[in-house]
């Protein structure tokens, strides 16, 4: 076989596009939230489940050494199963705050699913049609944030928090 | 248990493909001039077992044997018969099965039809075809197995999504594979004809029919699809550039052009080697499409789960097939010489390949371009209607003209005469235009152009269709028809485009929203129950405010609920001269709904001068048969 220009831009040409397809099969296309570890949380503004003139903004989280936003719901059955890590946490006297967004949810639900199960909750904030969790990078609940001074966060769990997750955090509050 | 038969059908298939590869090659070293007996038998065996497998399958599926993990997540046993059985191919694993079957059959009708032909080419062709259906059973089996089972066995399936539950949709599939699949055949008789040296006229003969039934189906599944998307999708268009769309017409631009350069290769006995290439790129195209959607790097209505395993092992064989393809091409390929004369038909048949290279390359460019981007440097952008409208548009002007021209040029060398005919009849298709500048509306230069194009070529097939009627000559009617067609879907598009009226706004129950044309009264809503769903239908009444004339319009929101998912059903109707087209959709948590109405002017025009593309050559064919 003769080797000739042509042959050498033809061949290059459809190297350079197969190579560009198998680089395009190893990124990936979808959307991952844990991706937001290390960025900083910014402008969010949330009112109180049961009373619309309280307010919590990003300076009320600086004065916490740590903060965990966790995102739940009275319809959601994995945020029961997490409820008592949350409970524990709350009780462990580390130096942590624990915010709950009640996502998508009634108030009457919300209340009567912390009457129920107990309140982990410093505050309650609501999002009643999910705008501000989808503000925070969430997709779907439960998921948590663990955030810092500098508002920064530092873990993110996706689903439900078990033993393990339950253990990452305190070790990272330490 | 289908499961059992399913895979097992599988494997003889499997074992049959290899056994024809090795006696086809032991049958190449023999100097007789038929086919051996055992290959036409192990051919027959294998069409039979994999027409059986896809039976199975469809067994599966109506019996909703939900042993088979593929009927479990695809079907539900609420659902409608005719959707129950369209579910065998609308999923991935179903799919590639169909996707299987048509390369056997092609194979084995290839071998069976092409008697007359030289046999060393007969068994490349059917060797090389073979080595595409191992391909694809081995991904189909390691892969993607429609047959793989579940247990323990669930007492309910997840369902079709329900915007495929369509009855265009359930037969765009199968349309568009035995126009994509199809082409494998050509693919294998290319890279054969290069092997066996048979080429040239007689090569020519052996695939134009089957060139022709595989772009009359591709046409035709292109069209199905994009009726589907205008009546189901919801957003008031035919065509949206999307990627899929996209990778459907590559193909599609690469047979066009095959289809005519083929005639001048039987009639002349040259362009060769360009007729091979097309070959060779249709069923590559068609390949990197099914990849392209396949694999998630594209996102679109068309994109099954995606699993990144399946990307590699397509674009492995693509691969594969790229490089066999352009070893065997670079080794054999014999330069021509070309000597066309500027007034023949030859070098307007040239034209149309340039004129649909330049169509491919566009949109191949607007379709890679994103994804190369993205890959590079991570930047993502989407390429959308406004590139492909500048940069295709201008070009399907001269591209008419020629069209319309070119088939009254003979072979080798025609007289001027047929010049000062083409002259007067674009001052006719000018003078149709400007009425219709005049009475009917302002629109820019670019659209006069277009229309005037579009008439020449219009009048200039219907002048030919007068001749036909004359003097009978059958050949030229399949031409006249789709040329005819082209003309006609071009203008009614640009009217369409034109002399649409749009308008989008939200109202509740009760209220009157008066528009330029229309007053829409929203007078009620209702609820009903279907088969598989629960429909709310919104009860419109719409006046016509120049004659006054009252009809009305009832859009649906339909719930289904395995898996709940909602969709929109327009409302239209349909008239000769134009299109009512109307869409609700809620407003979450409001009373409000949001209200799309547009007026589109002869929208059952597009869809029938794009048949009559197709039809064209479906009368083609079957003046194959007449002939013979």
């Amino acid at each position: 076989m003769k080797i000739s220009f042509t042959k050498i831009i033809i061949l290059s040409f459809a190297i350079f596009i197969l190579g560009i397809f198998w680089q395009g099969l190893k990124t990936n296309k979808n959307y991952d939230t844990k991706n937001l570890v290390g960025s900083k949380i910014s402008n969010f503004q949330l009112s109180e489940i049961n009373n619309h003139q309280q307010y919590i903004s990003e300076e009320n989280l600086k004065k916490n050494n740590y903060t965990l936003i966790n995102f739940f719901a009275s319809w959601c059955a994995p945020c029961r199963t997490e409820h008592k890590y949350l409970l524990n946490l709350s009780n462990s006297k580390k130096e942590i705050k624990i915010i709950g967004i009640n996502f998508k949810d009634k108030k009457i639900n919300a209340n009567n699913f912390l009457s129920e199960l107990g309140n982990p909750y410093d505050f309650v904030g609501k999002d009643i049609d999910g705008k501000t969790s989808i503000l925070f990078g969430i997709y779907g609940i439960p998921e948590s944030i663990l955030i810092n001074n500098e508002l920064i966060v530092i873990k993110k769990i996706i689903g439900p928090i078990d033993e393990i997750q339950f253990n990452e955090i305190l070790k990272l509050i330490q | 248990m289908l499961s059992n038969i399913g895979i097992s059908l599988l494997v003889l298939v499997l074992i049959l493909s290899f056994l024809i590869i090795y006696n086809a090659s032991l049958d190449l070293k023999i100097s007789s001039q038929s086919v051996k007996k055992n290959i036409y038998k192990l051919s027959l065996f294998q069409i039979t077992f994999i027409i059986l497998s896809f039976f199975t399958l469809i067994i599966g599926f109506i019996n909703s044997d939900f042993s088979l993990i593929n009927v479990y997540e695809n079907s539900h046993t609420a659902k409608p018969l005719f959707y129950k059985i369209a579910g065998t191919w609308g999923n991935h694993e179903g799919s590639l099965l169909l996707w299987v079957n048509i390369l056997v059959i092609f194979s084995y009708l290839f071998l069976v039809f092409n008697r007359n032909h030289d046999k060393k080419f007969r068994l490349y062709t059917l060797i090389f075809q073979n080595i595409l259906i191992l391909g694809f059973l081995f991904f189909l089996l390691l892969n993607s197995n429609p047959f793989n089972s579940i247990y323990p066995i669930p007492l309910e399936g997840l369902g079709l999504n329900p915007i495929l539950q369509d009855p265009a949709l359930a037969i765009h599939p199968p349309l568009l594979y035995v126009g994509f699949v199809g082409c494998s055949i050509y693919f294998s008789a290319a890279m054969a004809s290069l092997l066996s040296d048979y080429g040239g006229k007689l090569f020519a003969q052996s695939i134009k029919t089957w060139v022709k039934i595989s772009w009359c189906f591709q046409t035709l599944g292109i069209i199905v699809g994009s009726i589907w998307a205008y009546y189901e999708l919801g957003w008031g268009g035919f065509w949206f550039w999307d990627p899929v769309e996209n990778a459907s017409l590559l193909p599609w631009f690469a047979i066009t052009a095959l289809m005519h350069s083929l005639i001048v290769l039987e009639k002349r006995n040259t362009l060769y080697a360009w007729a091979i290439i097309l070959c060779l790129l249709t069923f590559i195209l068609s390949v990197t499409g099914t990849f392209l959607v396949r694999s998630g790097i594209l996102n679109s209505v068309h994109t099954f789960a995606s699993d990144p395993s399946r990307g590699i092992y397509i674009l492995s064989f693509l691969s594969f097939m790229i490089f066999s393809a352009l070893t065997i091409f670079f080794k054999k390929y014999k330069k021509e010489n070309y000597n066309f004369n500027l007034k023949s038909k030859e070098i307007f048949i040239l034209a149309n390949n340039w004129f649909m290279a330049f169509f491919l390359v566009t949109v191949l460019i607007g379709m890679l371009y994103p994804i190369f981007l993205d890959v590079l440097i991570n930047e993502k952008i989407s390429v959308g209607p406004p590139f492909f409208n500048i940069v295709i548009i201008p070009l399907v002007i001269p591209f008419m003209i020629l069209m319309a021209v070119g088939p009254k040029f003979g072979w080798i060398k025609s007289k001027n005469k047929i010049f000062y005919k083409a002259l007067f009849l674009i001052l006719v298709a000018g003078v149709i235009n400007l009425f219709i500048f005049y009475f009917f509306g302002k629109y820019s230069l670019l659209s006069n152009l277009i229309f005037i194009a579009a008439i020449f070529l219009i009048l200039h097939s219907l002048l030919d269709f007068k001749n036909f009627i004359n003097n009978k000559n059958k050949l030229e009617l399949p031409r006249i028809i789709s040329h005819l067609g082209f003309g006609l879907l071009v203008f009614f598009i640009g009217i369409n485009h034109q002399f649409s009226l749009e308008e989008d706004f939200n109202l509740k129950v009760g209220e009157v929203k008066k528009t330029s044309a229309y007053v829409i009264d929203f007078e009620d809503i209702s609820i009903e129950e279907g088969k598989n769903y629960k429909a709310i239908i919104g009860n419109f009444k719409l006046t016509n405010l120049k004659n006054n004339i009252v009809q009305y319009l009832n859009p649906e929101i339909r719930i289904y609920p395995n898996p709940e998912t909602l969709t929109y059903e327009a409302a239209i109707k349909t008239k000769i001269n134009s299109d009512l087209y109307l869409t609700m959709s809620n407003v979450s948590r409001s009373e409000y709904y949001n209200i799309k109405f547009q007026k589109k002017p002869f929208m059952i025009w597009i869809w029938i001068s794009a048949l009559m593309i197709t039809f064209g050559g479906f009368v083609q064919l079957t003046l194959k048969k007449n002939e013979n």
